[in-house]
Protein backbone atom coordinates (compact mmCIF):
# COMPACT_ATOMS: atom_id res chain seq x y z
CA UNK A 1 0.00 0.00 0.00
CA UNK A 2 1.31 3.74 -1.06
CA UNK A 3 -0.38 6.66 0.84
CA UNK A 4 -1.25 8.85 -1.86
CA UNK A 5 -1.99 12.22 -1.22
CA UNK A 6 -3.38 14.67 -3.74
CA UNK A 7 -4.14 18.60 -3.26
CA UNK A 8 -6.54 20.20 -5.08
CA UNK A 9 -6.72 24.22 -5.72
CA UNK A 10 -8.08 26.59 -7.68
CA UNK A 11 -6.21 27.42 -10.76
CA UNK A 12 -4.71 31.47 -10.75
CA UNK A 13 -7.17 33.60 -12.47
CA UNK A 14 -10.07 32.04 -11.03
CA UNK A 15 -12.12 33.76 -8.59
CA UNK A 16 -12.18 32.12 -5.17
CA UNK A 17 -15.21 33.86 -3.00
CA UNK A 18 -14.07 31.55 0.08
CA UNK A 19 -10.86 32.47 0.26
CA UNK A 20 -11.82 36.26 -0.02
CA UNK A 21 -14.30 35.83 2.44
CA UNK A 22 -11.82 34.13 5.00
CA UNK A 23 -9.47 37.20 4.38
CA UNK A 24 -11.98 39.76 5.41
CA UNK A 25 -12.86 37.45 8.19
CA UNK A 26 -8.38 36.83 9.01
CA UNK A 27 -8.21 40.72 8.93
CA UNK A 28 -10.72 41.56 11.47
CA UNK A 29 -9.23 39.12 13.54
CA UNK A 30 -5.93 41.71 13.59
CA UNK A 31 -4.44 39.89 10.78
CA UNK A 32 -3.25 42.58 8.33
CA UNK A 33 -0.41 41.00 6.84
CA UNK A 34 -2.39 38.22 5.29
CA UNK A 35 -2.30 39.05 1.36
CA UNK A 36 -4.62 36.33 0.10
CA UNK A 37 -6.20 33.50 0.65
CA UNK A 38 -6.85 30.29 -1.59
CA UNK A 39 -9.25 27.22 -0.36
CA UNK A 40 -8.52 23.67 -1.38
CA UNK A 41 -9.12 20.39 -1.05
CA UNK A 42 -6.79 17.49 0.24
CA UNK A 43 -7.85 14.01 -0.60
CA UNK A 44 -6.07 10.72 0.95
CA UNK A 45 -5.92 7.58 -0.94
CA UNK A 46 -4.47 4.21 0.21
CA UNK A 47 -3.39 2.80 -3.51
CA UNK A 48 -2.04 -0.87 -4.36
CA UNK A 49 1.29 -0.03 -5.33
CA UNK A 50 2.74 -1.24 -8.88
CA UNK A 51 3.56 0.31 -11.95
CA UNK A 52 2.42 3.41 -13.43
CA UNK A 53 1.08 4.11 -9.97
CA UNK A 54 1.95 8.18 -10.41
CA UNK A 55 0.18 8.09 -14.34
CA UNK A 56 -3.25 6.14 -12.59
CA UNK A 57 -3.36 8.58 -9.75
CA UNK A 58 -3.21 11.47 -12.40
CA UNK A 59 -5.92 9.91 -14.58
CA UNK A 60 -8.32 9.47 -11.74
CA UNK A 61 -7.34 13.42 -11.05
CA UNK A 62 -8.33 14.68 -14.43
CA UNK A 63 -11.50 12.42 -14.55
CA UNK A 64 -12.86 12.69 -11.25
CA UNK A 65 -10.59 14.39 -8.30
CA UNK A 66 -10.22 17.62 -9.99
CA UNK A 67 -12.25 19.51 -12.78
CA UNK A 68 -9.23 20.35 -15.34
CA UNK A 69 -11.82 23.45 -16.05
CA UNK A 70 -11.62 25.20 -12.97
CA UNK A 71 -8.79 23.41 -10.33
CA UNK A 72 -5.02 22.39 -10.06
CA UNK A 73 -4.11 19.21 -8.70
CA UNK A 74 -0.51 17.97 -7.17
CA UNK A 75 -0.20 14.81 -6.11
CA UNK A 76 2.35 13.39 -3.22
CA UNK A 77 3.12 9.99 -3.25
CA UNK A 78 4.58 8.41 0.27
CA UNK A 79 7.95 6.63 -0.52
CA UNK A 80 7.76 2.47 -1.02
CA UNK A 81 8.25 0.80 2.36
CA UNK B 1 -43.11 12.31 -27.70
CA UNK B 2 -41.31 10.22 -24.74
CA UNK B 3 -38.94 11.48 -22.54
CA UNK B 4 -37.24 10.43 -19.56
CA UNK B 5 -36.51 12.80 -16.22
CA UNK B 6 -33.61 10.77 -14.90
CA UNK B 7 -33.56 10.23 -10.88
CA UNK B 8 -30.26 10.66 -9.25
CA UNK B 9 -30.14 10.02 -5.25
CA UNK B 10 -30.74 13.52 -4.28
CA UNK B 11 -32.58 14.99 -6.79
CA UNK B 12 -35.11 17.27 -5.91
CA UNK B 13 -36.96 18.84 -9.09
CA UNK B 14 -37.46 15.54 -10.81
CA UNK B 15 -41.58 15.77 -9.90
CA UNK B 16 -41.52 19.63 -11.06
CA UNK B 17 -39.92 18.16 -14.22
CA UNK B 18 -42.21 15.40 -14.85
CA UNK B 19 -44.93 17.67 -13.80
CA UNK B 20 -44.30 20.28 -16.52
CA UNK B 21 -43.12 18.42 -19.07
CA UNK B 22 -45.60 15.68 -19.34
CA UNK B 23 -48.55 16.53 -17.27
CA UNK B 24 -48.35 20.40 -18.45
CA UNK B 25 -46.71 20.66 -22.10
CA UNK B 26 -47.96 17.15 -23.05
CA UNK B 27 -45.29 14.63 -23.64
CA UNK B 28 -45.58 10.96 -22.83
CA UNK B 29 -43.01 11.99 -19.63
CA UNK B 30 -41.08 8.88 -17.10
CA UNK B 31 -39.42 8.96 -14.44
CA UNK B 32 -36.21 6.40 -14.62
CA UNK B 33 -33.98 5.79 -11.22
CA UNK B 34 -30.54 5.83 -12.51
CA UNK B 35 -29.59 2.83 -12.21
CA UNK B 36 -32.09 2.14 -14.90
CA UNK B 37 -30.86 2.60 -17.76
CA UNK B 38 -32.26 0.15 -19.74
CA UNK B 39 -35.05 2.15 -19.62
CA UNK B 40 -34.15 4.60 -21.72
CA UNK B 41 -33.80 2.28 -25.18
CA UNK B 42 -36.46 3.98 -26.33
CA UNK B 43 -36.91 7.63 -25.06
CA UNK B 44 -37.12 10.89 -27.57
CA UNK B 45 -35.00 13.22 -25.24
CA UNK B 46 -33.66 13.16 -21.25
CA UNK B 47 -34.32 15.48 -19.04
CA UNK B 48 -32.09 15.79 -15.77
CA UNK B 49 -33.37 17.72 -13.26
CA UNK B 50 -31.87 19.99 -10.03
CA UNK B 51 -31.45 19.50 -6.89
CA UNK B 52 -28.72 17.62 -4.89
CA UNK B 53 -27.64 14.53 -7.16
CA UNK B 54 -25.34 12.68 -4.28
CA UNK B 55 -25.37 15.52 -1.98
CA UNK B 56 -23.09 17.63 -4.05
CA UNK B 57 -20.24 15.21 -2.68
CA UNK B 58 -16.54 16.14 -4.35
CA UNK B 59 -18.43 18.74 -6.44
CA UNK B 60 -21.57 19.63 -7.86
CA UNK B 61 -22.67 17.18 -10.32
CA UNK B 62 -19.01 15.05 -10.54
CA UNK B 63 -20.51 12.42 -8.80
CA UNK B 64 -23.76 11.76 -11.05
CA UNK B 65 -21.58 12.88 -14.04
CA UNK B 66 -19.61 9.43 -13.78
CA UNK B 67 -23.18 6.93 -12.95
CA UNK B 68 -23.41 4.33 -16.07
CA UNK B 69 -26.38 6.22 -17.41
CA UNK B 70 -24.01 9.17 -18.41
CA UNK B 71 -22.83 6.69 -20.96
CA UNK B 72 -26.57 6.34 -22.49
CA UNK B 73 -27.22 9.55 -22.09
CA UNK B 74 -24.25 10.25 -24.30
CA UNK B 75 -25.05 8.09 -27.14
CA UNK B 76 -28.40 10.17 -27.18
CA UNK B 77 -27.01 13.47 -27.04
CA UNK B 78 -24.46 12.12 -30.13
CA UNK B 79 -27.73 10.98 -31.97
CA UNK B 80 -28.71 14.40 -31.36
CA UNK B 81 -31.70 13.92 -29.39
CA UNK B 82 -32.59 16.67 -26.84
CA UNK B 83 -30.68 16.16 -23.71
CA UNK B 84 -31.72 19.21 -21.12
CA UNK B 85 -30.00 19.84 -17.63
CA UNK B 86 -31.18 22.61 -15.23
CA UNK B 87 -29.56 23.63 -12.35
CA UNK B 88 -28.07 20.50 -11.15
CA UNK B 89 -29.27 18.89 -14.47
CA UNK B 90 -26.88 21.63 -15.70
CA UNK B 91 -23.66 21.35 -13.31
CA UNK B 92 -24.06 17.09 -14.14
CA UNK B 93 -23.74 18.30 -17.95
CA UNK B 94 -21.04 19.44 -17.54
CA UNK B 95 -19.09 18.04 -15.47
CA UNK B 96 -19.86 14.85 -17.99
CA UNK B 97 -18.16 17.41 -20.86
CA UNK B 98 -21.66 17.49 -22.61
CA UNK B 99 -21.20 21.04 -22.04
CA UNK B 100 -18.25 23.17 -21.80
CA UNK B 101 -17.36 25.15 -18.39
CA UNK B 102 -17.91 24.60 -15.22
CA UNK B 103 -20.53 26.27 -12.37
CA UNK B 104 -18.62 27.68 -9.34
CA UNK B 105 -20.19 28.93 -6.16
CA UNK B 106 -22.22 32.21 -6.53
CA UNK B 107 -20.12 34.99 -6.08
CA UNK B 108 -21.64 36.26 -3.00
CA UNK B 109 -21.34 32.22 -1.34
CA UNK B 110 -25.26 32.53 -0.74
CA UNK B 111 -27.70 30.13 -2.07
CA UNK B 112 -30.12 32.39 -3.74
CA UNK B 113 -34.11 31.48 -4.62
CA UNK B 114 -35.91 33.99 -6.29
CA UNK B 115 -36.90 35.34 -9.71
CA UNK B 116 -34.72 36.22 -12.26
CA UNK B 117 -35.58 38.05 -15.47
CA UNK B 118 -33.44 36.15 -18.42
CA UNK B 119 -32.36 37.11 -21.92
CA UNK B 120 -33.21 34.83 -24.91
CA UNK B 121 -30.06 35.11 -26.66
CA UNK B 122 -30.92 32.13 -29.35
CA UNK B 123 -34.22 31.27 -30.58
CA UNK B 124 -33.25 28.50 -32.94
CA UNK B 125 -32.47 25.81 -30.12
CA UNK B 126 -34.71 23.16 -30.18
CA UNK B 127 -35.74 24.39 -27.06
CA UNK B 128 -36.21 27.76 -27.65
CA UNK B 129 -38.07 27.91 -31.24
CA UNK B 130 -41.21 29.15 -29.76
CA UNK B 131 -39.16 32.38 -28.05
CA UNK B 132 -38.43 35.68 -29.73
CA UNK B 133 -34.61 36.04 -30.04
CA UNK B 134 -33.78 38.98 -27.22
CA UNK B 135 -37.17 38.53 -25.32
CA UNK B 136 -36.98 38.99 -22.06
CA UNK B 137 -38.30 35.83 -19.56
CA UNK B 138 -38.94 35.47 -15.84
CA UNK B 139 -37.65 32.21 -14.64
CA UNK B 140 -37.30 31.25 -10.82
CA UNK B 141 -33.00 30.28 -10.36
CA UNK B 142 -32.39 28.38 -6.75
CA UNK B 143 -28.58 27.97 -6.37
CA UNK B 144 -25.65 28.37 -4.12
CA UNK B 145 -23.37 26.98 -6.91
CA UNK B 146 -24.53 29.11 -10.61
CA UNK B 147 -21.46 31.16 -11.20
CA UNK B 148 -20.86 29.97 -14.28
CA UNK B 149 -16.91 29.80 -15.77
CA UNK B 150 -14.75 29.03 -18.53
CA UNK B 151 -11.51 29.98 -20.15
CA UNK B 152 -11.64 33.05 -22.47
CA UNK B 153 -11.19 30.61 -25.40
CA UNK B 154 -13.84 28.61 -24.61
CA UNK B 155 -15.72 31.62 -24.11
CA UNK B 156 -14.58 32.74 -27.68
CA UNK B 157 -15.69 29.65 -29.03
CA UNK B 158 -18.96 29.96 -27.42
CA UNK B 159 -19.86 33.52 -28.54
CA UNK B 160 -18.59 32.04 -32.20
CA UNK B 161 -20.72 29.77 -32.47
CA UNK B 162 -23.91 31.43 -30.76
CA UNK B 163 -24.30 28.52 -27.67
CA UNK B 164 -25.41 31.15 -25.37
CA UNK B 165 -29.04 30.88 -24.97
CA UNK B 166 -29.79 32.63 -22.37
CA UNK B 167 -28.59 35.11 -20.12
CA UNK B 168 -29.30 36.77 -16.92
CA UNK B 169 -31.02 40.87 -17.07
CA UNK B 170 -29.09 41.67 -13.70
CA UNK B 171 -26.47 38.71 -13.22
CA UNK B 172 -26.77 37.46 -9.60
CA UNK B 173 -24.35 34.75 -9.18
CA UNK B 174 -20.58 36.18 -11.10
CA UNK B 175 -21.18 34.19 -14.59
CA UNK B 176 -19.20 35.26 -16.84
CA UNK B 177 -20.93 37.45 -19.43
CA UNK B 178 -24.13 36.86 -17.40
CA UNK B 179 -24.70 33.39 -18.68
CA UNK B 180 -27.52 31.64 -17.57
CA UNK B 181 -27.66 28.89 -19.87
CA UNK B 182 -25.63 27.47 -23.28
CA UNK B 183 -26.15 24.29 -25.67
CA UNK B 184 -23.52 22.27 -27.10
CA UNK B 185 -22.20 22.84 -30.87
CA UNK B 186 -25.12 20.48 -32.53
CA UNK B 187 -27.60 22.46 -30.71
CA UNK B 188 -29.39 19.66 -28.90
CA UNK B 189 -27.79 19.64 -25.73
CA UNK B 190 -28.67 22.95 -23.04
CA UNK B 191 -28.10 23.25 -19.37
CA UNK B 192 -29.23 26.27 -17.78
CA UNK B 193 -29.48 27.41 -14.24
CA UNK B 194 -33.01 28.90 -13.92
CA UNK B 195 -35.82 27.25 -13.26
CA UNK B 196 -38.46 27.15 -16.73
CA UNK B 197 -39.85 23.59 -15.04
CA UNK B 198 -40.78 25.98 -12.12
CA UNK B 199 -42.65 28.30 -14.02
CA UNK B 200 -45.34 26.93 -16.48
CA UNK B 201 -48.28 27.65 -14.65
CA UNK B 202 -49.40 31.12 -13.68
CA UNK B 203 -50.44 29.83 -10.40
CA UNK B 204 -46.40 29.89 -9.72
CA UNK B 205 -45.49 33.25 -10.94
CA UNK B 206 -44.72 33.16 -14.16
CA UNK B 207 -45.82 30.78 -17.45
CA UNK B 208 -41.96 31.63 -19.27
CA UNK B 209 -40.98 28.56 -19.19
CA UNK B 210 -43.66 26.55 -20.23
CA UNK B 211 -42.77 27.55 -24.14
CA UNK B 212 -39.21 25.58 -23.70
CA UNK B 213 -41.19 22.13 -23.30
CA UNK B 214 -43.79 23.29 -25.92
CA UNK B 215 -40.58 23.76 -28.38
CA UNK B 216 -38.53 20.69 -27.18
CA UNK B 217 -42.30 18.43 -28.25
CA UNK B 218 -43.09 20.66 -31.57
CA UNK B 219 -39.81 20.23 -32.74
CA UNK B 220 -39.59 16.68 -32.54
CA UNK B 221 -43.09 16.26 -33.96
CA UNK B 222 -42.36 18.66 -36.91
CA UNK B 223 -38.78 16.57 -37.67
CA UNK B 224 -40.78 13.04 -37.19
CA UNK B 225 -43.22 14.34 -38.75
CA UNK B 226 -45.91 12.94 -36.00
CA UNK B 227 -49.33 14.89 -35.82
CA UNK B 228 -50.27 12.90 -32.47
Amino acid sequence: MRKVQVYITLKQGVLDPQGKAIQTSLHSLDYPEVEDVRVGKYIELQVEDGPGLEGRVTQMCEQLLANPVIEDYRIELEEAR
Amino acid sequence: MKVAVIVFPGSNCDRDMYHAAGEVAGAEASLVWYTDTHLLDDVDGILIPGGFSYGDYLRSGSMASTSDIMNKIREHAEKGKPVLGICNGFQILTEAGLLPGALMRNKNLSFMCHQEELVVEDNETVFTTLYDKNEVVRFPIAHGEGNYFCDEETLQELKDNNQIVFTYKNNPNGSVEDIAGIRNKAGNVLGMMPHPERAVEALLGSEDGLRLFQSMIANWRSSNAVNA
